[in-house]
This record gives C-alpha cells, structure tokens and sequence, in this order.
C-alpha cells in the first residue's frame, strides 16, 4: 500500500482540486503528499521515515493509544450530555480528532511544553490534565482550570492563534535556559566541581487549526521560530471547517507547504492514523530538541461533530461528507489492526469500554461538585501586587455586600448611612 | 550626582537591571546595532551579547506575544515599541493575554513584562509617530502604566519596572529624552515607589495635574501664574495606573481648583477619570469645576499644525483663569 497519498483524494470537491491546480500552475506547489501508516482498512503501510518511529510502538503501547483515544471519545460524549443538561455553558466537541491529538500528545516527554487552542482535550488527557478540572472553564467557574506547572500544559487559548506566539516564546526561553546551563556548567568545571545532572533538552508544541492559521500571529510565531531557530513544533489540526467555513477559504495551497515560506519542514499527515501522528510528532520533537529548528505538522482530519454545542453544521455541510469520513475513524482502523494482529483480545475492549464508563461518571460526579468562586478571588488575581484601585473596590464591594440582609444578620444599611454622614456626607 | 539626559538615564537603568538581573532581555526592532530610533539601548548589545539585546523581525504582535512566552518560561522582556502608533499591532497580545494572564490562570501564572514606549508629539513627526495613547491601556486590568518626567525617575522606573511581578507599560515622553537633570544612581530616595505621584510645586489657589511631556510645562504655567500673584501647585502624576488618587485629593482638598492637562484627546481620557473620582472624593473642596486641557477628538495633526493641537502653556494658564473665575 501507498502510503504518500495525495491529499486530493481526500478534499474531493471541484473547488479543491482546481485550486490546487492553479496552485501548482502559478507557483509550482505540488500537491502535499501525506504520511499515512495505518489506513482507514486497519493494514499497516510503509514510510522510509516514519515506519522506524512506529515500530518503536509496542503492542502495549498501541493498545494504549487505542485506549487513550476511546477514552477521550467517551468522555466527549459526557461532556456534550452534560452541556445539554445545562451543567456546562458551552461544550467544544473534538470527536473525529482522536489520533491527532493523542498521538502527538502521547509523542511529548514530560519536560516539554504544550500551548493547546481550546479543542486539546485528547492533549491534556495525555499530560494528566484532571478532566474535571478542564471542564471548569466550560462550567464558569474558572478562565482556566489547571495549574499549568503541574503539567507543562498551558490554559486554553481562546483568541485565534495568540499561542502560537506564546509557544515560540517559551521555546526562545528553552534555547536561552540551554545556554546559561552551559555557561554555568563551564564555570563548575573549571572549579573542578561535579555540574550534576543537565537537564533534558525540551521542545514545544503550539497547537492551532485550519481556521486560525489566517491568523497573523501563526505567520508572526512562523517568522519568529524560523529566525531564532526556536525549538518547536507548529501543530496544524486541519479539521476542515472553521465554524461553517471550509479549508478553501482560508488557504489555496495545503497548508503544511506553507512551511517551505519560512524554511522549515512541513508534513501533511494523515490526522486519523494515530500510528503515523505519532511518528511524525516524535520525530518532529527530537528535531526541534536537537536544535534543528521548528517544523510544521499537518494533521488532516475531520471535527465529525459541531464547532460548539452552539453550533448547527447541517446549515453548511452535506451529511454525506461526514459519513466519508466517518468511514476513516481513527478508533475503527486501530481496532481492526489491533484485532487482525492479534494484540488486542475482546477483553481488552471490553475493558476499555468499562474504563469509558468509570471516567464518565466521574466526570458528571465531580462537575457537578465544581466549586463555584467567591468574585474575591479575582480581586485577589488581577495584579500579583498590591494594588490601590483593586483594594478600594474590594473594599466598597464588601461594604455594600454587608448591607443585605442574611439570615444570621440583620441588614446595616441604616448603619451604612449613618456612617456616612459622621463622615461629612 | 549624575547629569544625564532622559534618555541616557533609561539607557543606564535597562544597563543595570541587565547586569542584575539575568533572567531579563531586551526585544525590540533596531535595538541592537542600532541602539534603537532614539538611542535608548545604545551600547547595549555589545555588553551583553544578542540573545539579551534581541533584534526582532519587524512584527509588534510578535514582540509582545514571544515575551509572554518568554515570561512563562521565567524571563523578564523588556519590549521596545518603535513608536506609539506602532503598537495597535501588538493591541491583542497586550490587551486579551499579558493583562489577563495571571488573573485567567487563577493567579498560577505571572508575566512579567515590560513595554517601553516613546509617546506623545512636538517632534515634527510623521503620522502615527506622535500620538498619546495611554487611556486605552490604562482602561484595561491587569497592567500598570508609568511614564516618568525627568531622568532621575526615568531611572528608577524602567529598572522599577523589570524588578515588577505585574506586567508593566512604561510610557517615555520622547519630546524629552534629550532633557538633562541630576540622576542619583545611588539611592531613588523620593521616587522609591513608581506609583505614587509627587507634588513639584507646592501652591494654595489651584492645582495642576500632568504627566509624561507636559509636566515642564505645568511647571512653566504655575511659574507665569505666580507673576499674576496665583499660588500654583503642581503634581507629576508619574504613573496613570495605579493612579495616585491621595495625592491629587489632598492637594484639591487644599486649593479647591484643579486643571488636568494631557497631550491625549480629552474625550474618554484620563483627565476625565481625574476629574470624576475628585468630584466624588473632594465634592465640597471644588470651588470650580474640573477642567481638562488637552488634545482635540480628532486624529493627531499634520506636523505643521501641531502646535495648535498640543496643550502649552497658553492654554493651561486659559483653563487656570476659567477656573479661577468661579
């Protein structure tokens, strides 16, 4: 099996396929060629590249993905339930994203770091974010949720592609901490002391969409990662459709040949094939922390479900285009491998699906206990230091709020009033 | 006691919170080779090398949102914008993330950087290299705005700036980097604290507020004033925020009569929140109404009209005489 497939194959639309033409008529832009491993069949291809990354994937850990991105579906599914029973305000769907982000998730070491949009929820599954504490920003409670300390995973982004920016920063940050580490293990040396242990070399990972990447802070963090050869890896979920407007609109080459602009290498991959995302993350990261430079990563997929649970795509998309795709399903084609191999035995799913059921209702136990803040705690957040206006805020808010009455108390208005005209009112 | 220009003295302030400090960087477009437009880091990158004295591509958002970056991973940037107009660009990166960082990640995160940004006209400039827009930043929680006056505060602040935790803009009045004063580089004795606001001149019949670039001439208005028989104080606001409403209520408490001047528009500025807060602080000290000089609700004039758009001392004095003849 072909395993550089051209991607017109999968756009299939007149559109597509003429853009693409002209794109290569006036700028000799090839088509991209994808990297596919494991096909929507469940058989296994081969890469000169990427096949020596997934090999180094053991039956276990393949079993792992399966189950990483079954979890993730399931809880998925609560967490659409749970918007639609009112406990959450808003649920981001990311169904039909699995292998992209499990597989590049599950492709970071732990000394690297992510810049996730507001889709990761695969991501933070596999950097042990607390899948309670993600939804809090979903419930209400909370504009972010997590400590990204605990986790190297930052807090969700909502404005289009700011994190890019974000994650070429903190590489930039990793490049001057590689050089200080060095000066001062020099300076040790010549003492003639022990310099202990370096710490790993890390990279990062900024993730963003076919929406965003018309952003200007994608081309921004593009030029900025090329010129300081930052350590990191741009993270492309093509999924197709930004709300309702399609790839096309936002670009009429594919996107990962954009790359070629900055100088640096770009890699369509198939976004539904766990086994070669994770290939292509893998040896994406090794590069960047080697100092080789940034890489661009496509992963073409498909968001099978709504943009958000306010979202309605039967008003610009055929259902017969997500049938096609559902025909792709990453679970589906790593089941059918995993079964065929003889990796995976029935009670191993079966396990699976249990686990699904666990996480799930802790997932809808623990969101319904989510804490509700006191509004003190943004006074207490705004500045790290002490700030007048914020104090006297508080201090008037905790005034008038000791003015109602409760049933321990009665109201102080009258006391409030009398208070204010001692002091000359 | 040192006699330095403004300039020279934010020069020697970034000088030392480098070596202090080496956790922070300088970004900014020209900053190396070059010094910068305005050679304020003059020098700099030939002490300590390109990975603390960035050249940037020429991309304001980029500038602002690798700092961030930079500020998670435990760096302190210390941002150049080339010119006022010149950082809508980086509007976004400034306004919905550095301010909004630490308070969304329920105080986990801190970002502390800074943004130096020349401001303000009289220099004969193009379009977009004259403009005073702090109200816009100073509407905004989550960051701290300073502008200082003289190159004793210049000083103090940029390196007060680096030394704190909340992302912090430092408005520099570029009409005046070339203005010399006595620096003490041993001790910041008066301006110890970059967010109070300090009273230059003490008087009893009305009080000036001004800051940045007008503050010389606030002093020049009080001082033609004072040839009239008026008693004039005046007040270096220093930082817009937090803005130090004590020490402008203490001293309307006293003469009863205040004029805020601004290059900034007047309409949504700063002078308005001034004038808003004092009517409710000191109500019954006012013996005139707040008054407000400042620039027109119009984009910042050509060059050759600048003059007549830019508050001097004319038109402090005409809103010192309106006050006063309440």
């Amino acid at each position: 099996m072909g395993t550089h497939l051209p991607a017109t194959e999968f756009d299939g639309t007149a559109v597509d396929d003429q853009r693409e033409a002209d794109a290569e008529a006036v700028m000799g832009e090839p088509p991209a060629q994808m990297v596919q491993l494991l096909g929507p069949d469940g058989k296994l291809g081969f890469d000169p590249v990427f096949t020596g990354y997934a090999e180094k994937l053991t039956a276990e850990k393949l079993r792992g993905l399966y189950a990483d991105m079954a979890a993730i579906r399931r809880f998925d599914v609560e967490a659409t339930a749970l918007q639609r029973q009112g406990q959450l305000a808003l649920w981001v769907p990311l169904t039909g994203q699995e292998a992209a982000q499990i597989g590049s998730g599950r492709a970071s070491q732990p000394q690297d770091y992510i810049f996730p949009t507001y889709r990761e929820h695969g991501v933070a599954w596999t950097r042990n974010v607390d899948l309670a504490e993600l939804l809090r920003q979903f419930r209400g409670v909370s504009n972010g949720g997590w400590n990204p300390k605990d986790t190297n995973f930052h807090l969700y982004t909502l404005v289009l592609a700011a994190q890019t920016l974000h994650a070429v920063g903190y590489a930039m940050g990793i490049q001057r901490d590689q050089k200080l580490a060095a000066s001062s293990a020099a300076v040790v040396r010549s003492d003639g002391q022990d310099n202990g242990a370096a710490a790993p070399d890390a990279a990062v990972i900024a993730y963003f969409g076919d929406g965003a990447s018309s952003e200007g802070d994608v081309h921004e963090s593009m030029v900025f990662a090329s010129s300081y050869n930052a350590p990191v890896v741009f993270f492309c979920q093509n999924n197709h459709w930004a709300i309702s407007v399609p790839t096309n609109v936002q670009t009429r080459v594919p996107l990962s040949n954009r790359a070629k602009g900055y100088g640096f290498p770009g890699i369509r991959v198939d976004g539904n094939d766990v086994i070669a995302v994770h290939a292509v993350t893998e040896w994406a990261l090794e590069h960047a922390r080697q100092g080789k430079g940034p890489v661009l990563i496509e992963a073409f997929t498909y968001r099978v479900g709504a943009h958000t649970t306010a979202d309605d795509p039967t008003k610009y998309r055929e259902s017969e285009e997500e049938d096609a795709w559902r025909a792709k399903d990453p679970l589906k084609r790593l089941e059918k491998y995993l079964r065929a191999e003889g990796l995976a035995d029935e009670a191993f799913f079966a396990k699976v699906k249990a686990d699904g059921d666990e996480l799930a209702a802790y997932v809808r136990r623990t969101t319904h206990d989510l804490e509700t803040p006191d509004i003190r705690s943004a006074f207490a957040n705004t500045y790290v230091e002490a700030h007048p206006l914020v104090a006297e805020e508080l201090a008037w808010f905790e005034e008038y709020s000791a003015g109602f009455a409760t049933e321990e108390e009665p109201a102080r208005q009258a006391v409030t009033a009398q208070a204010s005209q001692e002091a000359g009112h | 006691m040192t006699t330095m220009t403004i300039a020279k003295a934010i020069n020697e302030g970034l000088r030392t919170a480098l070596t202090d400090n080496p956790k922070s960087l300088l970004m900014g477009e020209d900053i190396g080779a070059l010094g910068g437009v305005y050679r304020v880091t003059d020098g700099l990158i030939g002490e300590f090398g390109p990975d603390r004295v960035v050249d940037t591509p020429l991309a304001e958002s980029g500038i602002i949102g690798t700092a961030i970056g930079l500020a998670l991973r435990g760096y302190t940037p210390v941002c150049e914008i080339q010119f006022d107009g010149f950082v809508f660009p980086g509007f976004n990166q400034i306004t919905t993330q550095l301010a909004k960082m630490h308070a969304r990640s329920n105080g986990n995160l801190t970002v502390p950087v800074v943004i130096r940004i020349p401001y303000g006209g009289g220099i004969g400039s193009v379009e977009h290299h004259s403009e005073s827009p702090e109200a816009l930043f100073a509407h905004t929680a989550g960051l701290r705005i300073i502008t200082p006056s003289n190159p004793h505060d210049a000083y103090w602040m940029i390196q007060q700036a680096v030394d704190c935790q909340d992302p912090v803009i430092i408005f520099e009045p570029k009409r005046r980097y070339w203005l010399k004063g006595e620096v003490d580089v041993e001790a910041p004795g008066l301006a110890e604290d970059p967010f109070k606001a300090h009273v230059l001149r003490a008087g009893t019949d009305a009080t000036i507020v001004a800051y940045g670039p007008l503050v010389p001439v606030a002093l020049a208005a009080a001082n033609a004033a004072e040839e009239d028989g008026r008693s004039v104080e005046v007040i270096d606001l220093r930082s817009i925020s937090p803005l130090d409403f004590d020490t402008v209520t203490a001293s309307v408490k006293k003469t009863g009569r205040l004029i805020v001047a601004h290059e900034a528009p007047t309409f949504g500025g700063i002078g308005g929140e001034i004038a808003a807060r004092i009517s409710e602080r000191a109500f019954h000290s006012l013996e005139a109404p707040v008054i407000r000089v400042g620039g027109f609700h119009m984009p910042y004039p050509v060059a050759k009209v600048e003059e007549d758009y830019l508050p001097d001392i004319d038109r402090i004095l005409e809103a010192l005489d309106r006050a006063l003849s309440y």
